[in-house]
């Protein structure tokens, strides 16, 4: 009995390569003992093989386990993001774990398998292959958010996490019954030939749809589905806040952009008001409560529900045949760009960080600039980066947005998405204000990792822009398999 | 190496090298404000060098050159710079004004000196890439690149409410600016070049469209020059900031809006601008009056000054907008003319401070006995800004006027009210800087602090007099200066009169 044939793993292989070596470590894990660099040491190896792997297979276009896992121009791109965030996460973690007392060597391993599940999703091409990669994405994720215990906050991040969680997955499933009610298969090319061939109740379809994107509305704090974000970003240790920002976010867009764009493009008349709607309320809400908040790791925390908004820009116009690809590559290239100034941001906050969840308010950032220039202007790009001021990769990435939002003809979403930055500029400018031109003694640890890592993400987000010639090409190449 | 040695591109980026130096230097104070003003004399030098490459006669873009730099995505976007007439003396007015203010901080700024230097000479390549790019994406990059600088000479080295004016002045700059850049992405979309010599010479844009896309534009624009009634960022702005942040930003800065205005309003959108003129002029009259009649209800000269900035920059925009080449000739020298004169405001207003601390107009009174070097300087300059004939305002003003009038009897205009009430601004303006300078130097010493004042000395002399060169010289020999933007002028005043023929 042949379930799959060579030709499938050899399709799959990078994921079915960072799966098991994340299985292996799990054994390793065990044996570790008291050698503390061992575990971050083989996941970066094994994260870094699969990006190998990953670039070897640019250009590749093939189906595999009979259509429910592809391999295309997009889920490279989106894997090579993630291993690109994986592989920050553990720069970001190693030190900052020892320094606040919570060092285990399963957390590596936990990160690998989230991380492969968070590959799964963007190859996903069948319903129940989604909702398997989110789970498997998701549960080493609450584990990890709870990972600062006995920290009551992280433990009850973990929690919280973890109950809504749930709570988004039963949606998903739901959804997915109903899709498969309507059309008597999950495969999304299954569904694309159904919806054409015409169905007996497409209503069942347009509900699946929308609970479908409620379950990932959820996973990439979508308003109104954002509400466990700021306690979770604010409760988990950093170095998990960083890694769960990125790849969580950039899964679930991955399997939104995936879904939507492959298989619903037939009932966008329906789905695209939800999402417009969505998508302004997401804008509008994030970016207000932003303003509001004195500490740091929440007000980034909205400041990425913002985000989940602005990539949502791309994706309403997702049922305009002429401006599919650009509504691709766009998210594609602004995830990119979130991507850096997130994990900088990020780097900037844990080298702040007195001890688990102290040091985080606006006013302990005072005087960075004097105490610590590299920081206070890596930190400035990354602000000036998420506000999409030149010259940044997420100046680029809004541009690129805002022409996918005009081209789709949405000409007041832009204005909204216009609103939402100017908004934006003002908190992000706020922490500027606080670093450069206010006194005071802020306490930085300066640990080499954190530093470079935050170093080396500037130097990109600006030099990448200038430079943004191939990142463009490679986005606008990324294309979505369609049926 | 043959983009490094175009001629733009080395005047654009030429104090890159003095903040790259600087960033060795370390945090040796003296030395980092002689490697800025060295820098800033050096690109001064660079761009006399580009004005002798410059053919006055040629009415097109010169110096250009266009390098594709994103063409993937069916983006259409280069790396694109030209200078022309319409840019050249703003370009001249940039790298002639940055070393002045640098000069000015040599006792004004004690702290984080080579900080101050680096971002001031950034601010200076950002100002010269909005001048000289000739792609809306380049343009746009400059343009809001310009705002970072800034924000960081008011917020770090300003006054007390230096945060609150920093931010105001970045958020009001940015509300503008992403309406253009919406503006902008729809052109890129549906003329399929960002480039702008290529999007003149399409020259298609539909008369429907070309009303929105101007209100784009003038968004961005008007905020910054800033026209009434979106200047309230601007008193705060200036008050706050250090006197070189005041000089560039009336000097430099606002000439960003209304370079922004001529450049793209008038020739991208020629339509609407030919439909739009006396709505625009009814707002720079009101501006001119109103910022006049503000004036002179202020307290402290810094605000006096401010205010009337708005009033100026109202004569400005009225002479862009009669459309006609003598008031887009007097509009460009009364640029040039305001950035002198304010500037030397600023710099007389900064002067006292730096001796006195404060600057409102009752602490003084009886200067012209304690300082009479000092009181001439402001007599001439206060002349000056009023548009006394002889001096530099004059001519600028009166060109403008002429032009107005010209517009309001069948031209773009279509009233001669505006001249007549423009014309009253004049007289307004005569009324506050003779009321201010009454008040500083004339009658008793009233307040005995005044009493031991210093006039100026050599360096501060040395700041003011190439400006009272330029004061003089234009007010009394303006041809060389028409003569450089004159041929780019007539061209361009050809488009609004096919725009004008329905």
């Amino acid at each position: 009995m042949d379930f799959f044939s060579s030709a499938d793993l050899i399709t799959a292989l990078p994921l079915v390569f960072l799966t098991g070596w994340a299985c292996i470590l799990l054994l390793v894990a065990a044996f570790a003992g008291k050698r503390p660099g061992l575990l971050p040491a083989l996941s970066l190896a094994g994260l870094l093989a699969t990006a190998y792997l990953l670039v070897s297979q640019m250009g590749l276009e093939a189906e595999a386990f009979g259509g429910m896992f592809v391999t295309d121009g997009f889920s490279t791109f989106i894997n090579l993001v993630l291993a690109l965030g994986g592989v920050l996460s553990i720069a970001l973690s190693y030190d900052y774990l020892q320094r606040m007392g919570i060092a285990k060597p399963e957390y590596y391993v936990l990160m690998l398998f989230s991380l492969s599940g968070m590959m799964l999703m963007a190859s996903a091409a069948d319903l129940i292959v989604v909702f398997l990669a989110l789970e498997l994405l998701s549960i080493p994720l609450y584990v990890l958010a709870a990972i600062g215990r006995p920290d009551a906050r992280s433990e009850e991040a973990g929690l919280k996490y973890f109950l809504l969680g749930a709570f988004a997955s039963g949606f998903l499933v739901y959804g997915i019954a109903l899709v498969y009610g309507a059309t008597g298969t999950t495969l999304l090319s299954g569904v694309v030939a159904a919806a054409a061939a015409g169905l007996e109740y497409p209503i069942y379809l347009v509900l699946g749809a929308g609970l479908i994107l409620v379950g990932l509305g959820f996973k990439v704090a979508a308003v109104p589905f954002h509400m466990w974000t700021p306690d979770v970003y604010d409760g988990s240790p950093t170095s998990v806040t960083a890694f769960m920002a990125v790849g969580a976010k950039a899964a679930g867009f991955a399997a939104l952009l995936r879904i939507f764009v492959a298989a619903f493009p037939s009932i966008s008349e329906q789905i695209t008001p939800v999402l417009f709607a969505m998508c302004a309320a997401t804008l509008i809400i994030g970016n207000l409560l932003a303003i509001s908040q004195s500490n740091v790791k929440r007000m980034l925390a909205y400041s990425s529900i913002s985000h989940a908004g602005f990539i949502l820009m791309a994706v309403v116009a997702y049922g305009n045949d002429a401006v599919r690809f650009d509504v691709v590559s766009s998210a594609l290239f602004y995830l990119l760009g979130f991507t850096f100034a997130s994990f900088g941001s990020w780097a900037v906050v844990m080298a702040m960080e007195k001890s688990l969840g102290r040091g985080l308010d606006f006013k302990d950032y005072a005087g960075l600039f004097r105490r610590s220039p590299g920081l206070a202007i890596a930190m400035l790009v990354f602000m000036l980066s998420f506000a999409g001021v030149p010259p940044t990769l997420g100046f680029a990435g809004k541009f690129y947005l805002f022409r996918a939002v005009l081209e789709g003809g949405y000409v007041w979403l832009a204005i909204v998405g216009v609103v939402a930055s100017l908004i934006s500029a003002y908190y992000y400018l706020r922490l500027v204000v606080v670093m450069f031109m206010q006194d005071g003694e802020p306490e930085v640890h300066h640990e080499p990792m954190l530093k470079i890592t935050a170093g080396l993400t500037a130097v990109a987000t600006v030099l990448l822009f200038i430079f943004s010639e191939p990142l463009f090409a490679w986005a606008s190449q990324a294309l979505l398999r369609i049926f | 190496m043959e983009f490094l040695l175009q001629p733009l591109n080395v005047l654009t980026f030429s104090p890159v090298v003095g903040v790259l130096v600087l960033l060795f230097l370390g945090k040796r104070d003296g030395l980092s404000r002689w490697v800025a003003l060295g820098t800033s004399l050096v690109t001064f030098g660079i761009s006399l060098w580009v004005l002798g490459l410059f053919n006055a006669n040629d009415p097109g873009l010169q110096l250009d050159f266009a390098y594709d730099w994103i063409q993937a995505a069916s983006w259409n976007i280069k790396y694109a710079m030209a200078i022309d007439g319409l840019s050249i003396l703003l370009v001249l007015l940039t790298t002639f004004l940055t070393p002045i203010a640098i000069l000015s901080t040599w006792h004004a700024v004690e702290e984080r000196v080579r900080d101050f230097m680096i971002f001031f000479l950034l601010l200076e390549v950002g100002m010269l890439g909005v001048f000289l790019a000739q792609d809306l994406f380049l343009f746009y990059i400059f343009w809001e690149f310009t705002l970072v600088p800034m924000y960081f000479l008011i917020g770090i080295w300003g006054g007390a409410q230096r945060m609150y004016a920093a931010i105001k002045f970045f958020l009001y700059t940015m509300a503008g600016s992403i309406l253009m850049l919406l503006a902008i992405l729809w052109l890129g979309i549906n003329q399929g070049t960002f480039h702008l010599p290529e999007l003149l010479a399409l020259g298609n844009i539909p008369a429907q469209e070309q009303f929105w896309l101007f209100l784009a534009f003038a968004a961005a624009f008007a905020i910054k020059v800033p026209m009434w009634p979106l200047h309230s960022w601007l008193p705060d702005a200036h008050v706050q900031a250090p006197t070189a942040g005041s000089v560039i930003l009336a000097g430099v800065l606002l000439k960003l809006g209304t370079y922004g205005f001529l450049r793209f309003n008038l020739q991208l959108f020629p339509q609407a601008a030919v439909e739009l003129a006396p709505a625009m002029a009814t707002l720079a009259v009101i501006g001119i009056v109103y910022g006049a009649i503000v004036s002179y209800s202020q307290k402290d000269v810094k605000k006096l000054v401010a205010y009337s900035s708005i009033s100026h920059l109202g004569f400005v925009m009225l002479g862009l907008f009669a459309l006609n080449a003598q008031g887009i000739e007097g509009a460009i020298l009364q640029m040039v003319n305001h950035g002198i004169s304010t500037g030397a405001l600023f710099l007389i207003v900064g002067f006292i401070y730096e001796r006195r601390h404060t600057r409102e107009l009752s602490e003084f009174g009886g200067l012209w006995s304690i300082m009479p070097v000092y009181a001439v300087l402001t007599l001439i300059v206060s002349l000056s800004s009023m548009g006394l004939p002889g001096l530099n305002g004059f001519v600028g003003e009166f060109t403008i006027l002429l032009g107005a009038w010209g517009a309001g009897q069948g031209g773009a205009l279509g009233s001669i009210w505006f001249t007549v009430f423009a014309a009253l601004g004049v007289i307004l303006a005569a009324v506050y800087m003779l009321y201010m300078f009454q008040k500083m130097f004339l009658g008793p010493v009233t307040v005995k602090a005044n009493e031991a004042l210093k006039d100026l000395s050599w360096r501060e002399l040395a700041i003011m007099i190439p400006l009272l060169v330029l004061i003089f010289w234009i007010g009394l020999y303006p041809k060389p200066f028409f003569a450089l933007m004159h041929p780019a002028v007539e061209q361009l005043v050809t488009l609004f009169q096919t725009a004008a023929i329905p």
